[in-house]
């Protein structure tokens, strides 16, 4: 009873995102084209011989950071942005008062994105598969099927960090700031930008234990094929989510109680 | 005189905008240290790059730093004047309040382009000059005169290619009304002036001195810096600047044709 509820709910809110999404469709596009920065760093990567120092080849490199684009094209988050403009506007009263927490709708709305951005992705790979047409590879299906259960997970992740931030709002009501200063670490350290595997010894001794390289390296190299410790990662992730998710319960709860609605 | 006229407007502009922004006294805390903090990122992917390679496209690591310090400065131009500012344009339109701009009896161009400032984007034009000096310092570049105009000649021609082009897609607004993503491609391509252009392949080279001219950005004037630039590009540069500038106003002129205020 409570569980079909609860499936009809979920089910409600995706329904009205995804047509909320489609009205956005060349924002979308615009945006999935925002996310190419993995194609030119290949470029810098390839054009100049660096991935010979990490004994990568070119097709293997090229696959990684195709596969470092889809996940991050899977795994974009902006809740904070969102909840910060409905906080500044009040939205968030009417929000509080029904019997879901609002950021549900938030998470709806992620997925129902993904899903509207799921075609422009494709196109996007069908282009550098026509310009660089070695590096075209179907992995096998319990791999894709584990990189799209991590890509989800660091999804999950940056979820939740995101929202843990937008709790901030309570208190600071522009939070998007730190954002943006939590975006830098994981710019240069998630693997968007260089595989993990070629950063230098002092860096690569700690970042293991951060949540940066299960963000994109993990699932990206995963499903590219290359070398990676898949339960091991796996592991890390969930680790971090279980770690997060409790912390974002406590700020939610404590924040809720701070809150007061704008012009109160 | 017109010109004192726009002075004293520019000198309102300032005080009003710095007395809103330092509201948010720890936002400009928390950007410094996105700054410094993008910085050092950039300059740790550069030494990955590097690290088993003595040189990028002809270009070696001590004078890859010059196109970041750079880069440095006209981020910070950009999060300063630019960003604020242009992002406003496409808040005008969709709630109408261009009309108020356009009613004025003021340049329309200059009042949406000047009107905000961000202050905490001074800190990262300070830090892009510190890290010039030490380049400078490193390279052991002999300063004078010539040379300082000449420098001065290109880093403004930079300023203002940039200028066009976000005000280029700002203007698109009129007909798109939404176009922050458009904004964040721009962004995206904007990132690859961290790089030597020489480092590309040739095709992608070939893109962004033509379709987007980032090239001329920050690879010319860093061609100056270390002397190695010839004078039919600095030329170029010129050409280039003054034909966006004159792109920009006209498309500017002509899109206002099209705008037809909000709701009606």
């Amino acid at each position: 009873m409570i569980s079909k509820l609860i499936n009809r709910k979920i089910f409600t809110l995706l329904k009205v995102q995804y047509s909320n999404m489609l009205e956005y469709r060349v924002e979308i596009a615009l945006w999935a084209i925002s996310g190419i920065i993995p194609f030119f760093m290949l470029n810098i990567w390839t054009n100049n011989n660096l991935n010979e120092s990490i004994n990568i080849s070119d097709v293997m490199l090229s696959r990684y950071f195709l596969c470092a684009f889809f996940v991050r094209q899977f795994s974009v988050v902006w809740v904070v942005f969102s909840f910060e403009e409905d906080s500044l506007m009040g939205k968030v009263s009417p929000y509080l008062i029904q019997p879901l927490n609002p950021f549900f709708r938030y998470f709806a709305q992620h997925l129902a994105e993904q899903i509207t951005r799921f075609p422009f992705a494709l196109i996007i790979a069908f282009f550098f598969f026509i310009f660089n047409p070695e590096s075209i590879w179907i992995p096998n299906l319990s791999i894709l099927f584990l990189s799209i259960v991590s890509t989800f997970l660091s999804f999950l992740i940056q979820f939740l960090i995101q929202s843990i931030v937008a709790c901030l709002c309570f208190w600071t009501e522009k939070a998007s700031s730190i954002e943006r200063l939590l975006f830098i670490p994981t710019l240069f350290l998630s693997g968007l930008l260089a595989p993990v595997v070629s950063f230098p010894a002092y860096v690569k001794s700690w970042i293991y234990l951060t949540p940066f390289p299960y963000l994109i390296d993990f699932p990206a190299n995963l499903l590219s094929g290359n070398e990676t410790n898949i339960s091991g990662g796996l592991s890390m992730q969930i680790l971090w989510i279980l770690l997060l998710f409790p912390l974002f319960k406590k700020i939610w709860s404590e924040g809720t109680k701070k809150y007061t609605a704008m012009g109160s | 005189m017109n010109l004192r006229k726009y002075l004293k407007v520019y000198k309102k502009f300032l005080h009003t905008s710095l007395a809103s922004e330092l509201e948010y006294k720890t936002n400009i805390l928390v950007d410094l240290i996105t700054a410094v903090l993008s910085l050092i990122g950039s300059i740790f992917l550069l030494s990955i790059f590097f690290q088993n390679n003595g040189s990028i496209g002809g270009w070696e690591f001590e004078q890859a730093l010059i196109i970041q310090s750079i880069y440095t400065i006209l981020n910070g131009i950009t999060n300063t004047w630019f960003n604020p500012n242009l992002t406003e344009i496409v808040k005008h339109i969709r709630e109408g309040t261009l009309d108020f701009v356009l009613l004025k009896p003021i340049d329309s161009q200059f009042f949406i382009s000047l009107k905000k400032i961000n202050p905490s984007g001074f800190l990262e034009i300070m830090l892009g000059f510190f890290l010039l000096l030490f380049c400078i310092r490193i390279n052991q570049i002999n300063l004078n005169l010539s040379f300082l105009t000449l420098s001065l000649i290109t880093l403004s021609c930079s300023i203002c290619i940039l200028y066009s082009l976000w005000f280029f897609i700002s203007t698109t607004t009129i007909w798109f009304v939404k176009t922050w993503n458009a904004i964040e491609v721009l962004r995206s391509f904007l990132y690859i002036g961290r790089f030597p252009l020489n480092s590309f392949s040739f095709s992608l080279r070939i893109f962004f001195s033509v379709f987007i001219p980032i090239a001329f950005i920050t690879t010319i004037p860093s061609e100056v810096f270390l002397g190695l630039s010839q004078l039919w590009k600095i030329l170029l540069e010129i050409i280039v600047t003054t034909v966006f500038l004159i792109t920009s106003r006209k498309f500017w002129l002509f899109a206002l044709k099209f705008y037809s205020s909000a709701s009606s």
